[in-house]
C-alpha cells in the first residue's frame, strides 16, 4: 500500500480500501516510522513543503514583523519564539489563513493557501488559545462533532480509545464544564490523534498541562514528524522535542 | 529515542478506524452536521429556547389586555399584533445564535474546516428556526383564538408566519453575524435588524386581512414567499462573509 499523494493518512486509506481486517493491520504496520517514505515521496509527489515569503503582519498601526521567511519539509517543526505581545498568535492565524497578511506569501506544496483554501484547510489542524469547546457537551460529543465538521465520521470505540490515550478515563460523559483547564486541553489534544493532518499549528499547546501530558505531548508530535508530519508550534518553555527550525520574533 | 513517560513497547496510533465521512452527500453533510450540533446543544439548554417561546405567548396576551373585550377590534388586530410579537420573539433568540460559538473558539473551528462555511452557517440558521420559529407557527392558531380569529384567517395566519418566520431567521442572521463581537451588540443588532423586518411584517399582517376583506391571498403570499426565496440564496454567503470579517 502506497501514501496517497494528497494526504498520506491511514483514514483516507482505510475508506478506499474498506474496513477489512487484513487492511487494517497493514494500516498499523504502516503508521509506525518508515525509512523508504522520504525516497517515495520524493519521486511520486512533489514535495510536501510548507512557505512563508517576505511575510509581513501588523496590529493597527504597529508593525509586528516583517521579512519573515521559512521553509517547512516533512518531518520538521518550527518553534516561533518571541516575548509577549510580539505577534506569535497574529503569526499563526496569518498562517491558517484567518487574518491576511500585509504582505507576503504562504504556499503550501506550492499552492498559495487563498488561492487552494479547502486543500489546505483538509492538511492542517489548528489548536488556537480559545477552548474550542462546548462547555455543555461531554468530551465525547465534542470530539464526535468537531470532527464531523471537518467531514471525518469516527466509531465510539476510536473516540473512546483517543480519551483514554489522553488521560481521561471516566470523564468521557462528564461535561466538559466539570473539567479542569489542564482536562480540558487533553480533551483538544486527543483531537490531533484522529483528525488526519499533515500540518499542526499549535498555539502556546503547553499551557495548563502537567508534567505527564507536556511528555504525552511530545512524543505525538515526535510520533507525527517521523510519519512525515510538520508543525508550528509557539511556547515559552522548553519542549521535550528534538530541536527543530526557529522563528525569533 | 527514547523519552521521559514512555513505557517500552507502547502503542502510538489510534487513527485506524476513523474514515472520511465523505460517503454520504458533502454538501447536504456539511448543513446537517451542524444543524444537528445546535439542536443538541439546545436540548442542553432547553431554557434558552422556551424563554423565547413563553415571550411570544406572554407578549400576544398582553393585546387583548390591554385593549378589553371589544370583539371586533380584537379581530382586526390580531393578526399584526401576532406578527409584531413573532417578529421579537425570533430577534430575541438572535444574539446567542453566533455569539456563544464566537465566544469559545468554536466558530473560528468551523471556519477552518476544509467543509463549506456558507453550509454550515445555513445550518445553523435552518437550527434557529425550528427552535425559534417553527414553534411560533404551531402556537398562533391557539393564540389567535384569544382575538376572535375564525378559521379561514387562522389558516392564512399560518401560512404566512411558516413562510415568514424562515425569512426572520434568515435576514436576522445577517444581522447577528454584523454585530459579532461588538460591544452593546444586543440593541444595535435590533436597531439593524427591524428595520430589514417591514416588508415580511407588511405582507405577512397583510395577507390576513386581504383574507378577511375578500381580496384573495395569493398576492400577498407570493411576495412573502419570493422574499424568502430570495433569502435562502442570499443570507448564508452574506452571513458567512460577515463572520469571516469577525473573525479576522
Amino acid at each position: 500500500m502506497n501514501p496517497s499523494a494528497k494526504a498520506p493518512w491511514p483514514c483516507e486509506s482505510l475508506a478506499a480500501a474498506g474496513t477489512r481486517r487484513s487492511e487494517l493491520t497493514r494500516i498499523k504496520r504502516f503508521r509506525a516510522p518508515r525509512q523508504n517514505d522520504a525516497v517515495c515521496h520524493a519521486r511520486r509527489t512533489p514535495p510536501s513543503m510548507f512557505t512563508a515569503t517576505d511575510l509581513a503582519c501588523s496590529r493597527g498601526e504597529r508593525r509586528l514583523f516583517d521579512r519573515l521567511n521559512f521553509t517547512l519539509g516533512s518531518g520538521e517543526w518550527l518553534h516561533v519564539k518571541g516575548e509577549n505581545g510580539c505577534g506569535k498568535t497574529t503569526l499563526l492565524r496569518t498562517l491558517i489563513g484567518l487574518a491576511p497578511p500585509d504582505n507576503g506569501a504562504i504556499r503550501w506544496r506550492g499552492a498559495d493557501i487563498r488561492e487552494h483554501a479547502e486543500d489546505y484547510r483538509r492538511a492542517f489542524v489548528y489548536l488556537g488559545h480559545q477552548p474550542g469547546l462546548k462547555e455543555d457537551l461531554t468530551p465525547l460529543e465534542n470530539l464526535r462533532l468537531s470532527l464531523a465538521l471537518d467531514g471525518f465520521a469516527c466509531n465510539a470505540a476510536t473516540l473512546l480509545a483517543a480519551l483514554r490515550r489522553m488521560g481521561l478515563q471516566g470523564r468521557e460523559d462528564l461535561p466538559v464544564r466539570h473539567l479542569s483547564a489542564g482536562q480540558k486541553r487533553r480533551v483538544l489534544l486527543a483531537r490531533l490523534l484522529l483528525r488526519p493532518a499533515q500540518l499542526w499549528l499549535l498555539d502556546e499547546p503547553l499551557n495548563a498541562l502537567d508534567a505527564s501530558a507536556v511528555a504525552l505531548l511530545g512524543m505525538l508530535i515526535t510520533d507525527h514528524l517521523s510519519a512525515g508530519g510538520m508543525a508550528v508550534l509557539t511556547s515559552h518553555q522548553p519542549l521535550p522535542l528534538a530541536p527543530g527550525r526557529e522563528v525569533v520574533l | 529515542m527514547s523519552l521521559p513517560g514512555r513505557p517500552p513497547g507502547e502503542q502510538i496510533p489510534l487513527v485506524d478506524a476513523a474514515r472520511s465521512a465523505k460517503g454520504a452527500p458533502w454538501i447536504v453533510n456539511a448543513a446537517l452536521v451542524s444543524l444537528r450540533r445546535d439542536l443538541l446543544l439546545a436540548a442542553r439548554r432547553r431554557s434558552e429556547v422556551l424563554t423565547a417561546l413563553f415571550f411570544f405567548v406572554v407578549v400576544v396576551s398582553l393585546f387583548p389586555l390591554a385593549i378589553g373585550p371589544e370583539p371586533a377590534l380584537l379581530r382586526r388586530i390580531g393578526p399584526g399584533a401576532l406578527w409584531v410579537a413573532a417578529l421579537l420573539a425570533t430577534l430575541l433568540g438572535l444574539p446567542r445564535l453566533f455569539a456563544a460559538d464566537h465566544a469559545d473558539g468554536t466558530l473560528e473551528q468551523m471556519a477552518l474546516s476544509p467543509q463549506p462555511f456558507a453550509l454550515q452557517m445555513a445550518g445553523k440558521v435552518a437550527a434557529h428556526w425550528l427552535l425559534c420559529g417553527l414553534p411560533l407557527v404551531l402556537l398562533a392558531p391557539l393564540l389567535g383564538l384569544q382575538f376572535g380569529l375564525d378559521g379561514d384567517a387562522q389558516g392564512v395566519l399560518m401560512l404566512s408566519l411558516l413562510i415568514g418566520t424562515p425569512l426572520l431567521s434568515l435576514i436576522g442572521a445577517i444581522g447577528a453575524a454584523l454585530t459579532l463581537g461588538v460591544r452593546g451588540g444586543g440593541v444595535l443588532l435590533s436597531l439593524l435588524v427591524l428595520p430589514l423586518y417591514i416588508p415580511a411584517l407588511v405582507f405577512g399582517a397583510g395577507s390576513v386581512e386581504a383574507e378577511a376583506a375578500g381580496l384573495g391571498v395569493r398576492g400577498h403570499l407570493s411576495v412573502l414567499g419570493a422574499m424568502l426565496a430570495l433569502a435562502v440564496f442570499f443570507a448564508p454567503w452574506a452571513t458567512t462573509a460577515a463572520v469571516r470579517v469577525a473573525l479576522e
